[in-house]
Order: C-alpha cells, then structure tokens, then sequence
C-alpha cells in the first residue's frame, strides 16, 4: 500500500473515479462557457477567429449593437410571454390531469401512458405531425372549422373581434401540450404520497371537495408546483428546438434562442450571437433570484 | 341540494370528461401520425378529413427508408444512442459511487456543479462548441456529437446513479471488501448488480437524449448528409416540396416508434425492480 493512512487512500480513490466526470465536464460544458464570455466581447467571425486569437480586440460592440436593434427586444418580449405562459399552462394542465387520475379507473394505465407521448416523442416528430395537422391546405384541424386559420405562418388574426397573436399563441398550445405531462408525473406522485388522514378528517368536518382542495391538498403541493415552476421557466426560457422547428421564428415568433442561432449560422456573427444569448442567460439569472427571495419569503411565512 | 351534494355531483361528472379529453388530445396526434403513414398522399389531398386510409401502403415506407435515406440516418442514429449510453454509465458508475461513498477533497461542490451544468442552456453551449467543433474540423463527425451528448447527460447520471448507490447498505460492500474485493470488483461485483434498476433508469435518460436531441446535431452535422440523425433528417426533408408528406410522416413513425417502445419497456422493468426489491425487506 502506498498511501500512508486509509483515509489519505479513500481521498485519493475518490478523486481518480470523479476524475472522468470532472475533465469531460471541464472540457467540453465549463470551459466553452468561458470563452462563450469572451466571445462576446470580441468582433469574431468563423473567417478572422483565428488572427482574432483568445484575447485579441475586447469590445463592448456586440452589446450596443445588439441592444440597439429594435429585433432584438422584440424577441425579449416574445420570450417572455411564450416562457410564462407556457410555463404556467402546462403546470395547470398537469395539476389537472393529475387530479382525475388520482383514484383507480378502468384503463387508467392506457390513459396514463397516452398522457406521457407528447414528453417522450421526440421534438422533431412531433413539431412535424403539429404541422401537419395545422396546415392550411391538409391538415385535419382546418377541416374541422369553417374557415381555414394559417396556425402557424400567421402574425396576427382577430378571434371574436379582438387581435390575436396567432402564431404565438399556437406555440405557446404546443408548449403546454408537450410540457404538461411533466407536470403531471410530478404532482401525480406527490398526490399519490399525501397521507389519507389529513383528507379523511377534513371530510368528517364537512368540507366540500373544492374546499379540501383549496384548504388540505394544495398548501401540501406548493413546493413541488414551486419547483416545477423554477425547472420549466428555466428551460423554456431558453428553448430553442419548439419554436425554430415550428415556425422558424416566423409570424411573430422569434424568441432570443432563436436569434442567437441566426447569427451565429446565417449572418456568421458570432459576437453578436455570443452578447445576445450572454444577455439571455443574464435575465434568466435576474428572475430566478427574484423569483428566489420572493419564494423563501412565502417559505418562512408559512412557517 | 347541498354545496357538498352538488361540488361531489359535479366533479364525478367532470371527471370523465376530463380523462377523455386527455386521453384524446394525446392519442389522437399518435393515431393520426400512424394512419397517415400508410396512406398516400393523393388521398390525403383530397380527403383531409378522413379517418382511415382507403388502402394501405407500405410505399411511404420503402420510399423513406431507402430513397430519402432513414435507414442511414437510423443507423447514424443508433450508434450514436449506443455509445452515448455505453460511455456516459461507463464514466458515471465510478463517479457516482465516489460521491456516494467516499470522502475526497471537493466532494460537497461537486453538487453544485451539477445542478448548473443540468439547468445551463444549451443554446450558450452551442456557439463555442460550434466554433471550436469548425475550427478543428469536427464537424460533420458523429464524434463530435457523442461527446457533447456525454457531456450534457452524465451530470446528471451521477446525481441520478449516487442516489441509489446511497440505498445500497455498506455492510454488503464491507463483507466484499473482508472477502478480498478491491473497491473496482466490489464496484463490479456487489453495487452494480444490485443496482439494475437504477443503471436502466440512466441508460434510458442517456439513450432519450442521444436519440431525441436536435440542436447540436443541426449545427455540426447539417452540411453533411451521410451524417445526419433521424431527428435531424426528417427536420430537413420536412421544409423540402418535393417530399410527400405521407411519406414524411412514415419517416416520422419510425423516428418515434423506438423511443416510445425502449421508454415502455424500460419503465415497467424499472418499476418491477423497484418493487422486487422493496419486497426484500
């Protein structure tokens, strides 16, 4: 043995067996990240990155470029509209599938497993059968209504008089449809690990069912509604494959992952690209500590 | 008639409705995708609304797998699902159980790590790794793609793999190691064949995002087409008119099929195992 104590040894093991993990992580997640960063602050393109070098020209251009066109708030917007709402209809779509799954029925097990394909299929087939069937010319939806809506490649329609973003609207449908059963997993086992008693006493005191979800079920399943709500913020706020495999970012729809990709591939800007999703995972960090402190204030406040 | 009469009256009467409509805003999508990809696509122009194919074809099929080229794709597509899984658990099976196990320096910020590289969005990971990926002429090589699929999943499959780790009772670990085990056979011989389930949970995490994923294989792989991955190839051939679209939805069928069968199957061998075990006290 060559270590001089056990305990010198077991550090020494447990460093070689994470080792793999670390360098993989290391190399191929933490160090671009850095130089994400300083790409940011550099005038590259795939043509002068090599004269360009690692610490070559810092600039703050990429920044006042990008914050200055118009495309780009837009974007923000659009992406804060589509995470929020998305974000929240998925999680009350699952909340509700949860409920009326909650008990035993006949078949429940198919309907179950029904629920969980719009999660498991992957995104492209999926992007794909929404276009199908949302299309103008064939899709099975249009022939169900009497006049053709163009889902997807229309900006701006009216819905009983009022305006509607149709376009967004329609990817904000998808999300919650894909998202949903998500959710459900979550909150479904959550539901399924509630002890009986607390409902069974609230039943003996004559609460109706509305009250004993509102007063017994629901303050038990605000944490993991609270986390789900961090996890799906998270990675809608920076989802890239729905909207570009839906609309291409079209009518409406382009969200700042979207644009990232643009300007990395078509205009072959990739400063401007860099500064642009640096500025999107900054917001992201912006509202999670927001959302954060409000949430551990609502914690103590409970108790 | 009472609030409580009524309330109770109403959901048992809701309840079904809203199962049905579950059940049919889920479904329908996956019977339509499958219906239309034994028709053709003549039938669907003029009957958009019609339910069942008056005849089936396998054209779309033989059309899709071998002149639009699927079966390549899928063939890029599984190695690249089976390497993917096959090294992340390789990398991940000693990592969890050092975090499981052993004291090491870092070990606690290890955690943290993580969690950001799990929440990190791969939208920011895809413009150095694009660049990098030009710079160094690995684009357009599957090699590339499997080692960003690693690097995004094993994170996460230490943190899934140590959990159960945790569950195993070291006492079994110190009667190996009492025996003569060295900790890579007790590793081997003792903790992973008890853990099953939880290495089929990982290599299904691993194998879902290997065979789903879209991004990265769009911006190393689109300019190469012997390279593309199912996913990425139906994305292309969708924007093409020249491809009909029943057709294009056989391409879609056989991108989807493996993902829900591996993830069904898998799911009721995890749930057996975890309930086997439980019975053992």
């Amino acid at each position: 043995m060559r270590g001089r104590t056990l305990r010198e040894q077991e550090g020494r093991a447990g460093l070689a067996l994470i080792s793999p993990t670390l360098v993989i992580t290391l190399v191929v997640v933490v160090l671009p990240l850095l130089w994400a960063i300083m790409l940011a602050f550099q005038d590259v393109r795939l043509i002068n990155i090599r004269q360009v070098g690692l610490f070559g020209g810092y600039t703050l251009e990429n920044f006042t470029y990008v914050l200055a066109e118009p495309g780009f708030w837009t974007a923000l917007v659009n992406t804060m509209i589509y995470t929020v709402a998305g974000t929240g209809l998925s999680i009350v779509i699952g909340l509700v599938a949860a409920l009326a799954l909650r008990d035993r029925f006949r078949g429940r097990t198919l309907v179950r497993a029904s629920i969980l394909i719009p999660y498991v299929a992957p995104v492209v087939a999926v992007t794909f059968l929404w276009q199908t069937m949302l299309s103008p010319q064939y899709g099975i939806v249009n022939t169900w209504l009497s006049e053709p809506i163009a889902f997807l490649t229309q900006a701006r329609g009216t819905f009983l008089g009022v305006e509607v973003p149709v376009a967004l609207l329609t990817v904000i449908a998808f999300e919650a449809w894909r998202y949903f059963p998500f959710a459900f997993l979550f909150i479904l086992a959550r539901i399924q690990a509630l002890p009986a008693e607390l409902d069974e006493a609230a039943v003996v005191d004559g609460a109706t069912p509305t009250q004993r979800f509102r007063y017994v079920m629901l303050p038990q399943l605000w944490r993991i509604i609270a986390l789900l709500a961090v996890l799906r913020f998270v990675f809608t706020f920076t989802k890239f494959d729905d909207v570009y495999l839906l609309t291409g970012g079209g009518a409406g729809t382009e969200v700042v992952s979207v644009r990232v990709y643009n300007f990395l591939t078509a205009r072959d800007d990739i400063g401007a690209s860099a500064a642009q999703a640096i500025v999107l995972a900054v917001v992201l960090v912006v509202f999670l500590v927001i959302y954060l402190k409000f949430f551990a204030g609502g914690e103590r406040d409970q108790g | 008639m009472t609030r409580d009469r009524f309330e109770r009256a109403l959901f048992r009467a809701l309840r079904p409705l809203v199962i049905a409509v579950l059940f049919a805003i889920t479904a329908f999508p996956l019977y339509y995708m499958v219906m239309l990809s034994f028709r053709d696509i003549q039938e669907l122009i003029l009957e958009p609304g019609s339910l069942w194919p008056r005849d089936f074809t396998l054209d779309t099929y033989t059309n899709v797998l071998g002149r639009q080229g699927f079966l390549i794709f899928m063939r890029n597509s599984a190695i690249v699902a089976v390497v993917s899984v096959a090294v992340t658990l390789l990398i991940s099976i000693p990592g969890a159980y050092a975090v499981a196990r052993l004291r090491f320096f870092g070990r606690r910020q290890v955690h943290f790590l993580f969690l950001a590289v799990y929440l990190f969005p791969a939208i920011v990971l895809a413009i150095p790794l694009f660049v990098l990926f030009t710079m160094l002429g690995l684009r357009g090589s599957l090699f590339g793609l499997i080692l960003v699929y690693i690097a995004q999943t094993v994170p996460v499959t230490v943190y899934m793999l140590r959990n159960y780790f945790e569950t195993v009772p070291q006492s079994v670990e110190e009667a190996a190691a009492i025996d003569g085990c060295t900790r890579l056979s007790t590793i081997w011989r003792v903790v992973l064949p008890l853990s099953k389930p939880a290495l089929m949970a990982t290599g299904l995490y691993a194998f879902m995002i290997a065979w789903n994923e879209f991004l990265f294989a769009l911006l190393f792989l689109v300019e190469k087409r012997d390279s593309w991955t199912v996913s990425l190839g139906l994305s292309q051939l969708a924007g093409s008119i020249e491809i009909p679209t029943t057709v294009l939805m056989a391409g879609s069928v056989v991108l989807t099929l493996p993902i829900v069968v591996v993830f069904f199957a898998g799911e009721r061998l995890l749930t057996e195992g975890l309930t086997a075990g439980a019975e053992k006290g």
